[in-house]
């Protein structure tokens, strides 16, 4: 059935959050430190270890693969929901913060990718 | 006549499923006769959201962009960071474990370069346009890693809001412009692998902008981005109002 990998996405996005909000909170932050991540290792798992044991039907599997293809349309929501505007007002300083520290840090990929392959 | 707006108000996230797909179709067309596919559907889609929310945020004088437009308040919904949220773990699915294994250590050294690397060139700027003390300075350093640390980071060690309204804008150009940039640039940058993506996100932080540029140059770059990126804002929000704050406190003293 659908619901049930909807379902396992929402406990493993729950468990996730939950490790991500208690690691903050240990740190002493108010963030939630990697919450996702967790989430999406404790997915890996899940997955993985019903698939070997032939316990992931393509239903339940096309529950987890729906929202996974909803990706793009809900980031073009977010995208649509920042607040562009506001950015703008704050004027110059504002976007070259924004900005020259962002491409220094594209050019770091080639070099983080050079120590990589070492 | 007041069918339609009621209709809308009590519906409003079909209707932002609505208005999202009319993107998707009109974007998907510019691509592929227009520009030829140089440019992928899903980016300009991005892009076209992201004029909707200045163009939402002018009309309105809102902060939520084109959702306090009403009629459209479902895309906060659709684009709140509970589903993105939701939306990238269903994405790991079926990505490596095993690949991001591998990654793990260069997953970390990336986070931590991304943050000083962030910071400290901010800080320069600021230092330019006549900031001299210390909290304004570390606020708006901490501004240039994402739009969370900048406010969160103010708060603690209690910056202006003037300046927190700064680190905040800051934070949104930035993933703003690892938005748009990621897909023209990761061919020169050999963007192009599970690796390289894990350091890309760890490095840029930015989630939202980091799970839209890697959407827009090659989906299945997502969950490696996403991966390291969600750490980022944590790590960000322990080191500037500490160790980066102390840093900047040392070398412009108060």
């Amino acid at each position: 059935m659908v619901i049930y990998g909807v379902g396992l996405l929402a406990f493993c996005f729950l468990v996730g959050q939950f490790i991500g909000e208690s690691l903050g909170r240990f740190l002493g932050i108010e963030a939630n430190v990697g919450g996702v991540g967790f989430s999406m290792i404790l997915l890996m798992i899940c997955t993985d270890g019903l698939q070997k044991r032939g316990l992931l039907p393509v239903p339940t599997e096309q529950g987890i693969l729906f929202w996974s293809t909803m990706y793009i349309p809900i980031i073009i929501a977010m995208s649509a929901t920042q607040n562009v505007f506001a950015a703008f007002s704050q004027g110059f300083m504002a976007l070259l913060v924004g900005i020259l520290p962002t491409l220094l840090l594209f050019l770091c990929i080639p070099v983080i990718i050079k120590l990589l392959s070492k | 006549m007041e069918i339609l707006p009621k209709l809308l108000s009590v519906n409003a996230l079909i209707v932002a499923f609505l208005v999202v797909a009319l993107v998707t179709w009109i974007s998907s067309v510019i691509s592929v006769k227009i520009l030829k596919g140089r440019v992928p559907g899903a980016a300009i889609a991005i892009i076209a959201g992201l004029i909707l929310a200045f163009f939402g945020g002018k009309w309105t004088g809102g902060n939520k962009g084109i959702s306090d437009v009403s009629g459209l308040a479902g895309f906060a919904l659709l684009g709140s960071g509970m589903l993105r949220d939701f939306a990238v773990v269903a994405t790991a699915m079926g990505s490596s474990l095993h690949e991001m294994k591998k990654t793990g250590w260069l997953g970390a050294i990336s986070l931590l370069m991304g943050v000083f690397i962030s910071f400290f060139p901010a800080v320069i700027i600021a230092f330019a346009f006549g900031y001299r003390d210390a909290v304004s300075l570390t606020t708006i350093g901490a501004g240039a890693c994402t739009f969370i640390v900048g406010p969160v980071t103010g708060a603690a060690i209690g910056a202006d809001s003037s300046v927190i309204a700064i680190s905040i804008a800051a934070g949104v150009f930035k993933s703003v412009f690892v938005t748009i940039f990621t897909a023209p640039l990761a061919k020169f940058i050999g963007l192009n692998n599970p690796q390289a993506a894990m350091a890309y996100g760890g490095l840029m932080g930015t989630t939202s902008g980091v799970t839209a540029g890697l959407a827009a140059t090659d989906p299945k770059l997502v969950p490696y981005g996403a991966m390291t990126s969600t750490f980022a804002t944590g790590v960000g929000c322990l080191l500037c109002p500490s160790i980066c704050f102390f840093m900047v406190k040392f070398i412009f003293g108060q």
